[in-house]
């Protein structure tokens, strides 16, 4: 049957279609006749995957991977020092909770928390507005992390005048280069993406063709549902074997090729694209988003003096190099491969990123039994 | 975070929409969404924006997912689930 009837009858979760989506996986696969890879770059798309076991309906000869899909797990020691000595230092943070825990090359903001520093947990950027209102004694540092869809959150607050004693540290981080590092990594071996849906609601999934045209590697955005991620990977199959590097939006209900048009204004105004190490990874061609000169006076970076060198540890930074975080969010490894997962690494305390947050990839291993691939069951 | 919860706008007073969530009121920033949003529509947020105007027609089908997201009952190792019960739940309530 022709893949586009199937996209258009969608229903998400229908177990009839699920198997149609995935006997066709299988015949294109077949006719690929070799080994293949393929990515998505999102912490919920990995979620979605083993939760539902999606792995079990691929052929064998197919790899879905998880590549760097969590801001989170990206975000780096140092930047996370940074906020560390900020509270420190008496300045109000503010944060998302996937950050609280989230370690930095010794401390994480719950250790500075425990020690009596100010830090809070903010569901949105404009609940740090309002403790900025509330109280204008304090120097309130919001750490804005995520990618661009979060941070077109920080930008309208950015735009929207606010009280002085507001400032933003961004870690914000920018989806396409999370696919060029990949990409570009002399050791992967990915022939097709699956781009998350989320941030392409912002940017438009138009964004991915110059990654496409260049690398010659298809792009497919997906929804967040079984059978949406299963028709993105049956989609990016065909487009691998009839040799296209195109992009295929198979989210039509929330994607367009545009995107949000002025979201993506207020985004660029405050926030520009700059070269950033992401943990474990490497240094980000324009992976971090940092404000512009016409923000310079929101950036905590450049309102405070940052000394972060009470809150770092060198032997702390020593000991976490045992985490292969970094390789698995290139591909080239899985959790099961870390000899600290599961035992010196769990959620409760984690040695690495990517057992913090929800989106973390070992967490997710973790939490549904450590082999979300079925395959692999009693092998 | 980085997941949307859909919910129905209830009343809008400026830049900021009081919204119903399955049952609980919230406000949403309306700053980023991207197109005119009116009493009765449905808006995907994301960390207290919305993000998205939903299509009438795709609504009834993105409310029944979000609904069987929410439904599994006694998953409490359920991490998807446990986000959108998170985002819900954090979103700021209405006074
Ligand atoms: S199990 Fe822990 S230490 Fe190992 S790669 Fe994952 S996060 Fe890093
Ligand atoms: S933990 Fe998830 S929701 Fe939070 S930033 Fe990572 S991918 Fe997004």
């Amino acid at each position: 049957m022709a893949a586009k009837d199937l996209f258009q009858e969608l229903k998400f979760r229908d177990p009839v279609r699920a198997r149609a989506l995935s006997e066709a996986i299988g015949h294109e696969v077949a006719a690929l006749g070799r080994r293949v890879s393929v990515m998505h770059v999102c912490g919920s798309h990995e979620q979605a995957i083993a939760r539902f076991g999606l792995r079990a309906v691929l052929p064998p000869d197919l790899e879905l991977i998880m590549g760097p899909g969590c801001p989170v797990c990206v975000t780096d020691g140092p930047e996370v020092d940074e906020a560390v000595a900020l509270a420190v230092q008496g300045a109000r943070v503010c944060t998302y909770g996937d950050m609280l825990r989230l370690p930095g090359t010794a401390r994480s903001l719950a250790d500075a928390q425990a020690e009596g520093a100010k830090v809070d947990v903010v569901y949105s950027v404009s609940q740090a507005l309002e403790l900025a209102e509330k109280h204008p004694a304090d120097e309130v540092v919001f750490l804005g992390s995520g990618f661009e869809t979060t941070a077109v959150a920080t930008a309208a607050v950015a735009l929207a005048n606010p009280p002085k004693n507001f400032s933003i540290l961004s870690v914000h981080k920018y989806v396409p280069a999370a696919m060029n590092v990949v990409a570009e990594s002399p050791e992967t071996n990915i022939e097709g993406y699956i781009a998350a849906g989320h941030a392409a609601i912002i940017t438009g999934w138009g964004i991915f063709e110059p990654f496409a045209a260049r690398t010659g590697k298809p792009v497919v955005v997906a929804g967040f549902e079984p059978l949406d991620i299963l028709a993105a990977i049956l989609k990016l199959t065909e487009l691998m074997r009839a040799g296209k590097p195109e992009v295929a939006n198979v989210y039509p209900r929330c994607v367009t090729k545009e995107g949000n048009l002025a979201a993506q204004r207020s985004l660029w105004k405050v926030f520009r694209p700059v070269t950033g190490r992401w943990r474990g990874i490497a240094e980000v061609r324009d992976g971090n988003l940092d404000l512009t000169p016409e923000y310079a006076h929101l950036d905590a970076r450049k309102r405070f003096r940052i000394d972060t060198s009470p809150v770092r540890d060198e032997e702390a930074e020593e000991a976490a190099k045992g985490c292969i975080c970094g390789s698995i969010m290139l591909g080239l490894a899985n959790p099961g491969d870390c000899a600290l997962f599961g035992r010196a690494c769990v959620p409760e305390s984690p040695v690495g990123a990517c057992m913090v947050s929800s989106e973390g990839q070992c967490r997710i291993w973790h939490t549904y039994g450590g082999v979300p691939d079925l395959r692999k069951v009693g092998t | 975070m980085c997941l949307g919860v859909p919910g129905k706008v209830l009343a809008i007073d400026g830049m900021s929409a009081t919204v119903d969530f399955f049952g609980v009121r919230k406000e949403l920033r309306l700053d980023i969404v991207d197109e005119p949003v009116s009493v009765g529509d449905y808006v995907l947020n994301h960390v207290g924006f919305a993000i998205r105007r939903i299509p009438p027609d795709e609504v009834q089908e993105t409310l029944a997912l979000f609904d069987q997201i929410l439904d599994v009952s006694g998953a409490k190792a359920d991490l998807m689930a446990a986000d959108v019960r998170g985002e819900i739940a954090a979103a700021k309530h209405k006074e």
